[in-house]
């Protein structure tokens, strides 16, 4: 982080970002009006639309069906728009836990989670969660037992995907209100669980 | 790739396959970790344009058929230190993938 006032130059990338933008707005492909609203919109996409994802499939068993089967269409009939997603879903169980990365670049399901976290661009995550994810999810603070299957989901191509969490015991009679609330960004990229607190 | 030709899928869920174990420059997104390794078919996802064309400012049709692999993760690192039953999924297009 610079300090503010301070003069920074502009990095390389920052200065092929002006150049391009400034190019697109000249040429009449885009407006600045336009690029700003957009802006605006992804900003304004945050993991409280994937947490509600979650809590309805938590409550209505048909509708979590319909989401491991094809997430899109599923996320679609909540009235969710989601141009673009070829979104799968993974299901957290007593003896599967699911965690997703991309070795490659850093696709992520933008639509529903809003814009990625740094680490989960970081070139430690992205080279360590393949190779060693037990290490790596207990330096988030999860420890998970032997017995349960670790799955790793390396997101190299079209699809985009994002982790179910596993209901908590003690949720019992939750509103999907109240539900949504514990289903944070880390629990649906899978280096978290959702906490009573 | 023939134009025009309608892409069938070659593997179904349950296939057992084996990544192409080769290095041809440009914008591949096998990762490097997973040529020549096997797994089993998870799922077809579908199919889409290809990415090594799209990267050259091609159409990348006729689209590739897209699956995703599922590997034991003590087969894809010899030294792999968690559960023998963990598992790692990669998205794999067809034309990366053999018989074993």
């Amino acid at each position: 982080m610079s300090e503010p006032g301070k003069y920074q130059p502009y990095s390389y990338f920052q200065l092929m970002e002006i150049s391009l933008r400034e190019l697109l707005v000249e040429k009449g492909v885009l407006t600045e009006e336009s690029i700003r609203a957009e802006v605006q919109a992804m900003r304004g996409r945050t993991p409280e639309r994937g947490a509600g994802v979650v809590a309805r499939a938590w409550v209505d068993a048909e509708f979590k069906k319909r989401l491991l089967e094809n997430a899109t269409r599923a996320c679609e009939s909540l009235g969710l728009e989601l141009p673009g997603l070829k979104l799968v879903v993974v299901e957290n169980t007593a003896e599967v836990h699911n965690v997703i990365v991309c070795t490659l670049c850093s696709c992520y399901p933008r639509m529903l989670l809003g814009i990625p976290p740094d680490w989960y661009k970081s070139r430690n995550y992205r080279s360590r969660m393949v190779r060693e994810p037990r290490t790596v999810l207990s330096e988030f603070g999860l420890e998970l037992a032997e017995k349960i299957l670790v799955r790793v989901h390396d997101s190299t191509a079209d699809m985009r995907y994002l982790v179910l969490p596993k209901r908590p015991a003690g949720t019992e009679g939750w509103s999907e209100e109240k539900l949504a609330s514990i289903v944070t960004r880390d629990c649906m990229i899978g280096v978290a669980v959702p906490l009573l607190h | 790739m023939s134009s025009g030709s309608v892409p069938e899928f070659r593997f179904k869920a349950g296939d057992r396959v084996k990544v192409r174990k080769a290095y041809p420059l440009g914008h591949i997104r096998t990762p490097y970790y997973i040529r020549g390794l096997s797994g089993t078919i998870e799922r077809l996802c579908g199919e889409f344009p290809n990415p090594e064309e799209l990267a050259q400012m091609r159409d990348g049709l006729p689209p590739v058929p897209l699956y995703r692999v599922r590997f034991l993760q003590k087969d894809v690192w010899p030294d792999y230190r968690g559960a023998p039953q963990d598992t790692l999924d990669v998205e794999i297009f067809q034309h990366w993938l053999d018989t074993p």
